[in-house]
């Protein structure tokens, strides 16, 4: 698994909205130990985009997605939005930035405050950068509130505990474009829903990329969820990228053998569908000391003594299909 | 020869707001050996209909009906006989693994419990049992996991701990509740085929709860689909695909995004919500959402009525006409 290869890079000259190289993130946990979360990955992400960031738990999408805002901040690495490097910013300057990336979060009930009329947890950010008079962020939120469908006049005064998950995900969308948003990332936002809400919400994302012009980083371990809603997906392993492509490209032939894996473990509601045996066994190996070579390389059925020596670097494989493999699937 | 016949179970909870009722009438029964999913959206009833034939339920809620499980009634049984069912005839693997073990124990005292409670074993052999538990549901270093925390483990690793317990005294019948939920993709699949091996190994019957028509679909033999605390279809798992009847059960399925699906297209959404279980309308309780409703839908709550045998639905107006 490399991910230190470049070559899935677009050139300097296209409409980039951000573009991050090396990034690599670790977290101290003990004199001695150190998780390596993010382990050197590159990408770039062009205005318009969905990028989607897809792989296991704890394969480091989560801390891509929040090392872009900077928090924590990467170890090292360099994030380039709309121009400027984020990682040398500091304190009032990386401040000023921050409206224009946003979040929203997995959990839509947690990440809101509970205390909070659903009025303040939408006009706090216009509050905090000044954006008008009291009437005017009112009629903002109102505003607000309408584009993701909920009726101002029946929610503005309630408090988030009295919502459901998919209508607390609807105000945290709200809130999220209060401040007028260049980017949003979004970490899971639809996992933690049920099926026929969690459809509602891909398409209310969809209906305001399209409205407010928005870039999305959407970041999920569902395979079927990505496919909707990206323009381009790349698969993580253990701090690594494995495959970069367009969704169709990925889904209709994956290269890598970690990606063919994850398609083939989607579960397909249709009985006559025969379930392959030949699953993905065990689980990734501790990022704490993570493989030489390709990571995949334990759990890989093509793995040969190269892949333990040799780290695989990203190349095209097809137009637009990128793959870390030594062994690529046929 | 029928394990576990229901017959009209209903649930209700005493609230604020009134009388909630969770579990409306249902009626199902399954063979023993058999695997039914249960499927359904949040708050369809589906978790508190499988806790109430079990009869782990909180204080606060009322169950009619009546259960019989292997011959006894189980309904009106005082807590303490029940007791002698739990994890010897009937057993759960819950949901979240995360909040389901006790944190400060370790592995090996948690499994060797109901070893020891349940079956009377010594210390030494419930610890070898343990062991072999644990191995049975694929752990690799069984022994040394036995002397774990659960925060030391994965997701995937502690679901496969809440199985290897809910198999330990050998149970007739086994409830798995969202097993895989909050798991991925391909731990699901794994921890998905070790309860199906298990299941055909041991013989047990099984009821499987998941808002996933894809999990049910691969895994079990019959479905049922719950909507507003009703059971509104049932039918063997490859009929009720190829031939369901309930628009309910088909907005249901419409509604998963699939790899197939062709990129940047919209969902089909089932619009709406479910009814206020406190309040008891009249009509079909899709009606409100459903897009065949007609007067009659709205006006008249139709009856669960046996279409070609074993597919049972509620619905006026079934998809491809009524037989």
């Amino acid at each position: 698994m490399a991910g230190s290869g470049r070559a899935h890079m677009r050139p300097d000259g296209a409409d980039k909205i951000l573009n991050v190289e090396d990034l690599t993130v670790e977290f101290k946990i003990a004199r001695d130990k150190i998780v390596k979360a993010v382990s050197g990955i590159s990408f770039d992400v062009l205005r318009g985009e969905t990028l989607a960031i897809v792989g296991e738990s704890g394969c480091g999408k989560s801390t891509t997605g929040k090392a872009i805002l900077q928090l924590p901040r990467p170890t090292s690495g360099s994030v380039e939005f709309m121009g400027t490097e984020l990682t040398k910013l500091k304190g009032n300057d990386l401040r000023e930035i921050r409206p224009k990336m946003q979040m929203i979060f997995q959990d839509p009930i947690s990440s809101l405050d509970p205390r909070l009329p659903v009025k303040d947890v939408v006009a706090e950010p216009l509050k905090v950068w000044n954006k008008g008079t009291a009437a005017e962020i009112d009629a903002q939120v109102n505003a607000l509130l309408e584009s993701v469908n909920l009726d101002p006049a029946v929610v503005r005064d309630r408090r988030a505990y009295e919502f459901s998950g998919g209508q607390c995900q609807r105000i945290s969308i709200a809130r999220s474009l209060a401040l007028d948003p260049t980017l949003i990332i979004c970490d899971e936002p639809v996992s933690a829903l049920d099926v026929s809400v969690q459809a509602q919400i891909l398409n209310l994302l969809q209906d305001m990329k399209d409205r407010y012009g928005l870039t999305l980083i959407f970041v999920s371990h569902d395979l079927a969820v990505v496919k909707t809603v990206s323009t381009r997906v790349m698969v993580m392993y253990l701090g690594k990228v494995c495959e970069v492509a367009t969704p169709e490209s990925l889904y209709e032939k994956p290269r890598h053998h970690y990606t063919s894996a994850l398609v083939q473990a989607v579960p397909i509601p249709d009985p006559k569908h025969r379930v392959s045996r030949a699953l993905l066994e065990g689980e990734p190996p501790s990022p704490l000391n993570p493989p030489s070579g390709c990571r995949f390389r334990t759990r890989c059925p093509a793995a040969t003594d190269r892949c333990a020596a040799e780290e695989p670097q990203l190349q095209e494989v097809s137009p637009g299909h990128y793959v870390a493999c030594h062994h690529p699937v046929a | 020869m029928s394990l576990v016949k229901v017959s009209d179970l209903s649930v209700s909870f005493t609230t604020e707001r009134g009388e909630l009722r969770a579990v409306r009438n249902v009626s199902l029964s399954l063979n023993a050996g058999e695997s039914l999913g249960i499927v359904g959206e949040s708050g369809s009833g589906k978790t508190v209909m499988s806790r109430a034939i079990m009869g782990l339920l909180p204080r606060t809620a009322t169950r009619t009906g009546s259960v019989e499980y292997d011959g006894q009634e189980l309904v009106g049984k005082p807590t303490k006989e029940l007791r002698e069912l739990w994890g010897t005839g009937m057993s759960m693997i819950f949901q979240d693994p995360m909040t389901a073990l006790n944190p400060v124990r370790r592995i090996g005292t948690q499994v060797e419990e109901s070893l020891r409670v349940r079956l009377g074993m010594d210390k030494k052999a419930a610890r070898s049992r343990a062991q072999e538990l644990l191995e049975l549901v694929r752990i690799p270093d069984a022994k040394q996991t036995l002397r774990k925390y659960p925060y030391q483990l994965s997701g995937g690793m502690r679901q496969r701990i809440m199985i290897a317990i809910a198999i330990s005294c050998n149970p007739k019948m086994l409830f798995a509740d969202e097993p895989t939920t909050a798991l991925d993709v391909t731990v699901q699949a794994q921890v998905l085929n070790i309860i199906d091996e298990l299941r055909q190994d041991l013989n047990m019957t099984m009821i499987l709860v998941t808002h996933d028509l894809g999990v049910v679909a691969g895994h079990t033999d019959r479905i049922g689909v719950m909507y507003a605390g009703q059971l509104v279809e049932l039918a063997p798992t490859t009929e009720l695909f190829a031939n369901m009847k309930m628009p309910y059960t088909e907005a249901l399925l419409k509604s998963i995004p699939r790899l197939e699906t062709p990129t940047g297209s919209r969902l089909p959404v089932i619009e709406g919500r479910m009814p206020d279980p406190t309040k008891d309308e009249p009509g079909c309780p899709f009606a409100s959402r459903c897009p065949y409703a007609t007067d009659k839908c709205r006006a008249e709550a139709p009856p669960f009525v046996e279409g070609t045998p074993g597919h049972f639905y509620r619905c006026w107006f079934p998809l491809g006409g009524a037989q």
